[in-house]
């Protein structure tokens, strides 16, 4: 992969300013002594990951449901996370009962007389995609498509880094 | 997507859009999964694609975590002199 003729106003580059900018900051506050101990290697990789994490976050144009659950997982602290989904979720009940019996309803009856057993792997997809929970069926699939594209993205820029890093 | 939605609230025909709107969606996610096994058919059943697409997910998580802990190791032998200058080389 070429990084030398980076598209400036590309996700690829976007993502790639962003997430350099937090490993340098991440590299320049490690301890001098312990850097290599296997509790700092741990937390550096927490830090980097949530870093790639939130710098793809950001550098979507069209602001996502996934993107905007991501940037909320990773700023908001446990405690108040927890809450917050309590309430969500029971809401969230109300309203998929109510939606499956009039508009949803033929939409489900068609997918399941399909062949049945969808509602597992869409139980799944919502699960992985950050927001799943809360998104109707089209814009799960929709948000999942931008998602993926995103993901691969995200890796193929983090690859090329850590390969630049490992030459010698 | 609220008209979508009172329109398919009216009659029982009108559920074949929505149907419709599903397989697009569908389809999409298919192209952009990566084909390895079998020849690309064009009719492969929803639920095989939401399992593909669920199974790539993860595997992508995966590589993010495979790559962030590999990044941090490099980061802990790599010096700041060799990080500045590869730095300055990607950002031009």
């Amino acid at each position: 992969m070429d990084l030398h003729n980076l598209n400036p106003s590309s996700l690829k580059s976007r993502f790639t300013t962003r997430f350099l900018r937090a490993l340098t900051e991440i590299n320049a506050r490690k301890p001098i002594a312990s850097s290599s101990s296997p509790r700092e290697i741990f937390q550096r990789y927490r830090r980097i990951k949530d870093a790639a994490d939130t710098s793809m976050a950001y550098s979507v144009r069209s602001r996502r449901t996934w993107s905007k659950a991501t940037l909320w997982r990773l700023r908001t602290p446990s405690h108040r996370r927890r809450l917050a989904s309590f309430g969500r979720r029971s809401s969230l009940n109300k309203t998929r009962t109510t939606t499956t019996a009039s508009h949803r309803g033929a939409v489900v009856v068609q997918i399941t007389s399909r062949g049945g057993g969808l509602g597992v792997q869409l139980e799944e997809l919502r699960e992985l995609v950050p927001g799943g929970e809360a998104m109707d069926l089209c814009n799960l699939l929709d948000e999942t498509a931008h998602y993926i594209k995103c993901l691969t993205t995200q890796v193929q820029v983090m690859r090329t880094i850590a390969n630049l890093y490992s030459l010698e | 997507m609220s008209s979508r939605r009172s329109r398919s609230r009216q009659s029982g025909s009108n559920s074949r859009i929505t149907d419709d709107q599903i397989n697009d969606l569908v389809s999409k996610l298919h192209q952009l999964l990566p084909e390895i096994r079998n020849a690309h058919s064009d009719k492969v059943s929803a639920a095989k694609v939401l399992q593909e697409t669920c199974n790539y997910i993860r595997s992508l998580h995966r590589e993010v975590d495979d790559l962030s802990e590999r990044l941090s190791e490099l980061l802990a032998t790599t010096d700041n002199a060799q990080a500045a200058i590869i730095r300055s080389l990607l950002m031009q």
